[in-house]
């Protein structure tokens, strides 16, 4: 036991000089600190049903606080907190949380979904949702995000309480419409990778 | 490191060269201090955050956080536990990762004293240095003004369980063991105390529990208060709902005298038994906020610039938290967490000498009515002309009940709780 004793002193006092994430104090960094509350330090969720909103690409954060503001799109908390924030503030604060790496969590997924997921993916997704998700110019990353929150969001598409973008409802619902499982198939694809 | 090898060391600094005098007067440091220090007391919801989001914005800055526990206990969503449907241990944090990840110096003792003019703060063990301090030691009660209560004995009795831990597995014992068609009293301390709509919350819980359990039984409420404290509409909507004839709710009835041996609370109007009573105490500031001497006149809570949390009576002192007066921001965890953040980047401004950065906070708070149906409120609070003020045009309360806001605070809890340890 001792010797592993004195390893871990050590271990310690050299993790003391190496905090995580150094970053200077910033108007940016104020307004978006306490959104972790939330969604997790810096914007990576650990809560299955709150997305990571860390490493999402610019026009889409911008868009999704604009249309939370206005009331475009359904919410519970957030329609009433981003009516706070000006545009300049917004701005920041969608800077602040691009340029943070979105963490993944380990989720518990049914490999058979996947597989049945990854092929609807291939067809129907990719264009957009580039990369097996983990990259797009201006939709959310699916990649390794929340399989809670994208059943939610999912969920407020098809009952029609939130307008879907016209590509991805020509994918969905459009020729050969997806069906309830392989809607969930390809959430669970999502939510399986790393 | 551990304390003992801190003191070792220190020893062996001393013995290579100071004189004996210093030896003497540095005998007592628990962590010589070599670079430039922040001490924090605590290690709740405002504790851990100020900790961790000072050495990530700044990692020259050492932080020593003292904290008298090994695990902390959440209050938040302890009331579910008094329901039946939470385990207390799911409630519960330990500081391993905050100081492996973080550097984040973590004492486990007591602290019994601060002297703001030497800058040091009095443990057990010693004493601890610092430039600049920061308190988020929670609350303590006002047991004075309940006639009658003994603050160890009558807790066994009627647990306030308004600190998550042994007294709240005492409540739910207690409303497990009760007899079916006995009434379960609940009291509810006038405003400002810790977590506004907390009262109402259990309330439903205990209500809950008796609608599934005790069919017979009902829970009595006296409020000092005029009315509901926080969210009044919505829970007297869920209590409409799910619990008529359950609950029995009296505004504006003050409880200034218990009696734990007769099972009894006094309205100074009316005398009141139940078979399971919930005194909620009056609060004020925790006692280390009265050692350094930063309570304000109303001798109950502390006031503080409100840019960087400052005390506006003892200078490099900053308080967060309920202890500390905030505007208009409720006594919440979800406001010690924004607090701490907005304390740790003014901190590590002021102590690089820049100009301090105008806050921007936030409060979401959830309450269970059932198991899994929950209410919220939420805000976004700036300050102006030296007040914290919740922005207008914006927050509010959801507009009805359901399981949805459930499923979120659900989340809200694991990332609030892994925020704080990890
Ligand atoms: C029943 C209930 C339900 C609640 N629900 C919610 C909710 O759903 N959402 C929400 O946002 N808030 C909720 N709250 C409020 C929340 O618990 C508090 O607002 C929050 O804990 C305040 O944080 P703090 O850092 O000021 O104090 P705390 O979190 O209490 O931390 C203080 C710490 O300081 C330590 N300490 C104090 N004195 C000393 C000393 N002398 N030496 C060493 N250590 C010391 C204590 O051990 C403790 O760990 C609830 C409260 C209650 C009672």
């Amino acid at each position: 036991m001792k010797p592993m004793g004195i390893a871990a002193i050590i271990g310690g006092c050299f993790m003391i000089q190496m905090p995580v994430w150094a970053e200077s104090p910033s108007q940016a960094a104020m307004l978006s600190n306490t959104c972790a509350g939330c969604h997790g330090t810096n914007g990576s969720s650990v809560g299955p049903s709150m997305p990571t909103i860390a490493g999402m690409p610019e026009v889409y954060l911008l868009d999704t606080m604009k249309k939370f503001k206005s009331g475009e799109r359904p919410s519970s908390i957030m329609g009433r907190l981003a009516k706070a924030y000006s545009d300049e503030e917004i701005k920041m604060m969608v800077d602040f949380f691009v340029k943070h790496p979105f963490g993944r969590e380990k989720q518990d997924v049914d490999a058979a979904k996947v597989a049945i997921g990854k092929q609807i993916h291939d067809q129907r997704c990719k264009k957009c949702h580039m990369d097996n998700g983990r990259d797009s110019e201006d939709s959310g990353i699916l990649a390794g995000q929340w399989k809670e929150y994208l059943q939610i969001s999912m969920h407020e598409f098809r009952s029609g309480k939130r307008k879907m973008p016209e590509k991805m409802a020509e994918k969905i619902e459009g020729e050969g419409k997806l069906t309830p499982a392989e809607v969930e198939a390809v959430i669970h694809f999502y939510a399986s990778q790393q | 490191m551990n304390r003992r090898n801190f003191i070792q060391m220190a020893g062996l600094a001393a013995g290579a060269g100071l004189s004996s005098f210093s030896i003497l007067a540095r005998a007592g440091e628990v962590l010589p201090k070599k670079g430039r220090r922040v001490v924090v007391v605590g290690g709740g919801y405002g504790g851990t955050i100020v900790s961790k989001y000072i050495r990530m914005s700044d990692p020259s800055i050492e932080v020593v956080m003292i904290e008298r526990n090994k695990t902390f206990v959440s209050c938040p969503f302890s009331n579910l536990v008094i329901g039946g449907s939470r385990d207390l241990k799911d409630n519960m944090i330990t500081y391993d990762k905050l100081e492996a990840k973080h550097g984040i110096k973590v004492i486990y003792d007591e602290v019994t004293g601060i002297d703001v003019a030497a800058k040091q703060v009095k443990v057990g063990a010693g004493t601890i240095s610092y430039d600049r301090l920061v308190l988020s030691p929670g609350i303590d009660f006002r047991f004075d003004e309940l006639e009658g209560y003994d603050p160890v004995e009558t807790p066994k009795y009627m647990p306030h369980a308004w600190k998550a831990g042994e007294q709240t597995l005492r409540l739910r014992k207690q409303l497990v063991d009760m007899a079916d068609g006995g009434t379960v009293v609940l009291s509810v301390p006038v405003t400002p105390f810790r977590c506004p709509p907390g009262p109402y919350e259990r309330i439903s819980q205990i209500a809950w529990h008796l609608k599934n359990h005790k069919p017979k039984s009902k829970i009595l409420v006296l409020d000092a208060n005029p009315d509901i404290v926080s969210k009044g509409p919505l829970f007297k909507k869920a209590w409409e709902k799910h619990y008529k004839g359950i609950i029995e709710f009296h505004a504006g009835n003050k409880v200034v005298k218990v009696d734990h041996k007769a099972m009894m609370v006094d309205t100074g109007v009316e005398e009141v038994k139940g078979a399971v009573i919930n005194v909620v105490p009056p609060q004020k500031a925790g006692a280390v906020a009265y050692m350094a001497g930063v309570v304000g006149e109303d001798k109950k809570w502390c006031p503080v610039n409100q840019v960087t949390f400052e005390s506006t009576i003892v200078p490099n002192v900053h308080v967060i938290g309920d202890a500390c007066s905030a505007g208009a921001m409720p006594k919440s965890g979800y406001s010690a967490n924004s607090q701490a953040k907005v304390c740790a980047l003014n901190v590590v401004q002021l102590m690089n000498g820049k100009e301090p950065i105008p806050p921007s906070h936030v409060n979401v708070c959830y309450s269970y009515v059932t198991d899994k149906e929950a209410i919220s409120v939420s805000a976004v609070y700036k300050v102006a002309e030296g007040k914290t003020i919740a922005v207008p045009n914006s927050g509010g309360v959801s507009p009805d009940l359901s399981e949805l806001e459930g499923v979120y605070a659900h989340s809200w809890i694991k990332n609030i709780l892994h925020e704080m340890s990890s």
